[in-house]
């Protein structure tokens, strides 16, 4: 059905954009000029045309390659092809030329297999340095693991200052319903998360990346950093940012439908700044952390199920419940509305169909008891039960 | 009537070859020449197919916003654009030429195996037919690119299964096609042609074909693999069960990365008939031209990983696989120079094959060029996965192995179909293509160097300009390419034309020049007695 409504959908859209395309260039300008951005600092630039500048030294080493290969591939695209335009202009029948008889030459032939070779090893030289050092992640002072969810990340501080701090990091709200929309607005379009990965300057952090369902890629190219998050698996890279500022990236490995709207934007403060912000987060977990055997009242639980539900469950199964394609409705759901709570609180804790409904174990107790009682109770569903965060901690085990 | 579709009497005194008439001919073929027809045809409307998808998503990507697709068609436009085109268009392409032009070339009268030969072609309707109709599958079509990716493989819904069964069923017509030639090639030469005389194409498509019967099983077992986590419990890439989801990478580009070089290696066996024939001058280092062919052949086998620098290897891996890649620069620049060699004091003429093929060097040399700066590792962590990717298989893939296709079309429809296509439309086809094919991808090594990531459905704003100039281009490339049909290949079909000559180029050498143009249903009936050379027919 819903592949029907889209292609539907496709196809008036697509008439549309016929349309729109036969109004000519005249009308492409004003487009463009209509989308006034600037360039983002630590972000993407408007028409950049080179790579991002360096906030490490890993980055600006790969700069410093780049050009390197850039002039020597110029340097030979201008040599090889001058020969060949020259040929073209000269050696024409329209010219008078004849063409000469040699098809060969050893000399000539050994000559030009050896020196690219020559030229192809003092490339991997001085990549090979950047290699080494790029790989070397030990002696870090902050070590953060990032996780991968579909479409989010995840930062748990590990080791070093802020160890214990952990926080989800997602795509501001606003900003996926300007895409659906078709009008973006801001130069941090589609970059802008609620939390942004904080980290002291000067300071090397370790960044071990993993994923909890497909493979992501946790990408910042100011710093020249680019490791896929590999379910089931760890990996590591590492940066030292030397100036302190806002930098940012996107996921870089395709990882499902979301998968442009889960960037990542990293807050480079003074160490000073870093520590009271350690700090203050710390307090803020505090206060925050629910006691699993704190018993809530139905009508709290539905509240905060509903916020629970827009942030992580909303993106496939929808705001109405009823999913779309391989993704099961909510609405009306046997396990939704059976007797048993344990069906459901099974099937949040660890998945279902390989993965394509992701194992919400991350969750905390009071979360997941938040937003099970409110799709028991919201829509079709109005079963009156109630799940509370005890009964999910003993589900846990 | 047409040309390719019709050959008045020249085998009416030939009971024994008779052969059946109206759709009869086309179902049951079992002609080199009518398999070629059909081969080159159907690939030419998988390009349609795929061309209409890439439309899709420039579309979509003219401007940042979702304008027109939802982010889940998106992906399925971009998979399977890819599969169509790699599976569907370019691969086949080649064995259509493969077919018309090997026996031709090596004076034999037909393939090996004639109703393999007929299998192989018919197996591919029903393999394109349920991959498109994925599409109206519930779920939609694959949507976990071309590079099927596991787990998110595992995630998707049944059309998954039809694509893997599509391309198992590929794959299998790609292994009795490449039997086919390398049986051919092997067996079935004229007297007197020995290997080291055949002509280019046949050598490129004689490596092409052991690359084809090495790597198509690895992709099998891959996507076989896949198939087994998705329905049979196994856990071979799904980490949930211990599975290894970069196995699955290693054992994709295993099979992938000989794969461009199937896709590519054929090209430059076109491209090798050309120059000489347009610069009337032999070939350049034929011998070199052969032993760097082959060179690139063996090293596609160890260069995979380069694919892979991000997926976080030990550091000696990441330098072997950048060495090794780096490796492929060198017989693939002895290349470029033996064919500039050609051209140096040749007496050079620029008929539309010759425009092509010159296109290719140029255009291909700048994809081969970003393939160079892509091997470094550490500038590779930056343009992993950006539209600097995106451009760089581009050049190789349109540019390379697509204007390839192009340039032998021009250079032996004449044989094919008895008549000269229009020149002037040729060279419009070239110029129009040339000038929007890089409207269309150089902006994208900007986009790749400033970070968009590729397969996004929307963008940041800093990014809207190169997407929109990439977007007008890809538009003009596809008119272009419609414009190829209907007023080049169409009217040559019907025999609409200046009648060709048997050598319709003065400077082309080889057998297929032997024979009259139209090329007759049955050719080196008898086994021809050759020159020194072996590029002439004696007597």
């Amino acid at each position: 059905m819903s592949t029907m409504k889209s292609i539907n959908t496709l196809w008036s859209a697509g008439r549309r954009q016929v349309a729109r395309i036969g109004l000519g260039a005249a009308a492409m300008l004003t487009t463009t000029l209509a989308l006034a951005v600037n360039d983002l600092p630590g972000g993407p630039a408007v028409r950049q045309l080179d790579l991002h500048p360096a906030v490490t030294r890993i980055a600006a080493e790969q700069r410093g390659l780049h050009y390197l290969m850039l002039a020597i591939c110029g340097v030979i695209f201008l040599g090889v092809f001058g020969v060949m335009f020259y040929s073209i202009l000269k050696h024409r029948k329209s010219k008078g030329a004849k063409p000469a008889n040699f098809h060969e030459s050893t000399t000539v032939e050994v000559i030009w297999t050896i020196v690219p070779f020559v030229i192809v090893i003092g490339m991997a030289l001085p990549a090979t340095k950047v290699v080494v050092a790029m790989k070397d992640t030990t002696n870090s002072d902050i070590t953060i693991k990032a996780t991968g969810y579909q479409w989010k990340w995840g930062y748990d501080y590990i080791k070093g200052d802020g160890e214990g701090v952990s926080f989800v990091s997602t795509l501001d709200t606003t900003q996926r319903v300007m895409s659906d929309l078709g009008k973006p607005e801001g130069d941090n379009y589609l970059l802008k998360v609620d939390n942004p990965l904080v980290v002291p300057v000067d300071r090397k952090i370790r960044i071990i990346t993993t994923a909890n369902d497909v493979i992501h890629a946790w990408m910042v190219p100011a710093f020249g950093v680019k490791q896929d998050a590999i379910p089931g698996f760890v990996r590591d890279t590492w940066f030292r940012a030397e100036k302190t500022g806002d930098y940012y990236g996107q996921c870089a490995e395709l990882c499902g439908k979301e998968h442009a709207y889960m960037p990542i934007h990293v807050k480079v403060l003074s160490q000073p700044d870093y520590a009271k912000w350690v700090e203050a987060r710390k307090k803020e977990m505090a206060a925050k952390a629910d006691d699993p055997n704190k018993v809530w009242d139905q009508v709290a639980l539905i509240a905060r199920g509903e916020k629970v539900y827009s942030a992580n469950c909303a993106a496939c199964h929808q705001a109405n419940g009823k999913g779309g394609g391989p993704v099961k409705p909510l609405d009306a759901s046997p396990v939704v509305v059976d007797a048993d709570k344990g069906k459901q609180i099974h099937v949040v804790l660890n998945g279902q169909n390989n993965g394509a409904m992701p194992p919400w174990r991350q969750l905390s107790d009071t979360d997941i008891a938040a937003v099970i009682t409110y799709t028991k109770n919201h829509w079709s569903n109005q079963t009156g039960q109630t799940v509370q965060p005890a009964e999910v901690l003993a589900a846990r085990k | 009537m047409s040309a390719v579709l019709d050959h008045p009497g020249a085998h009416a005194h030939d009971e024994a070859h008779d052969h059946p008439h109206g759709w009869r001919r086309w179902v049951f073929a079992t002609n080199h020449k009518d398999i070629g027809t059909l081969y080159l045809l159907f690939s030419f409307a998988m390009l349609m197919v795929g061309g209409i998808l890439a439309l899709l998503i420039r579309a979509e990507l003219f401007k940042p916003g979702l304008q027109l697709v939802n982010p889940e068609l998106f992906n399925q436009f971009t998979t399977m654009h890819g599969l169509i085109m790699v599976f569907g268009a370019i691969m086949p392409a080649f064995v259509g030429f493969a077919n018309w032009m090997v026996p031709l070339q090596i004076g034999a009268s037909d393939m090996a195996f004639a109703r393999m030969n007929n299998f192989s072609f018919w197996l591919l309707i029903p393999a394109a037919v349920m991959l498109v109709a994925s599409f109206f599958m519930p779920g939609g079509a694959p949507a976990a690119g071309w590079t099927l990716y596991a787990p998110l493989t595992l995630q998707m819904g049944p059309s998954m299964d039809a694509g893997i069964f599509a391309m198992h069923i590929m794959g299998a017509s790609s292994i009795m096609g490449s039997i086919n030639i390398i049986v051919t090639i092997l067996n079935m030469r004229a007297p007197g042609m020995t290997l080291m005389k055949m002509p280019m194409f046949c050598w490129t498509w004689l490596i092409t074909a052991y690359l084809l019967i090495a790597v198509m099983p690895v992709l099998a077992g891959a996507i076989t693999m896949t198939l087994t986590d998705r329905h049979f419990g196994t856990s071979f890439f799904s980490p949930a069960g211990g599975g290894d989801p970069v196995m699955y990478q290693h054992i994709f580009w295993f099979f992938g990365h000989p794969e461009v070089y199937i896709m590519i290696l054929p090209a430059f066996g076109i491209i090798s008939h050309i120059v000489p024939a347009f610069a009337r001058k032999r070939l350049f280092g034929y011998t070199s031209m052969v032993y760097a062919t082959a060179s690139i052949a063996i090293l596609s086998f160890i260069v995979w990983a380069h694919h892979m620098f991000t997926t976080g290897m030990p550091v000696t891996g990441q330098l072997f696989f950048m060495y090794a890649t780096m490796l492929i620069a060198v017989p693939t620049g002895v290349k470029i120079f033996n064919w500039i060699a050609t051209m140096w004091r040749g007496s050079m003429t620029f008929e539309t094959p010759m425009l092509f093929a010159v296109g290719f060097i140029f255009v291909f040399t700048m994809g081969g060029f970003t393939g160079l700066i892509l091997s470094v590792a550490p500038v590779d962590i930056q343009l992993q996965d950006t539209y600097y990717v995106v451009a760089h298989f581009h050049y190789v893939l349109v540019a390379g192995s697509l204007y390839a296709l192009f340039a032998g079309f021009y250079y032996w429809s004449p044989k094919w179909t008895g008549v000269m296509y229009n020149e002037w439309r040729g060279k419009f086809h070239f110029w129009g293509s040339l000038i929007a094919f890089n409207v269309t991808f150089f902006p994208m090594h900007f986009l790749g160097l400033a970070g968009m990531p590729r397969r996004y459905a929307d963008y940041p704003m800093q990014f809207a300009d190169f997407n929109m100039v990439a977007s007008i281009g890809a538009f003009a490339f596809g008119l272009m390419q419609v414009y190829f049909f209907l007023f080049i290949v169409v009217p040559v079909m019907r025999g609409k034309g200046e009648r060709a000559v048997q050598r319709p180029w003065e400077g082309a050498q080889g057998l297929e020049w032997e024979v009259p143009s139209p090329a007759p249903f049955h050719t080196f009936e008898n086994p021809p007695k050759l020159n020194a050379a072996a590029n002439r027919v004696l007597g």
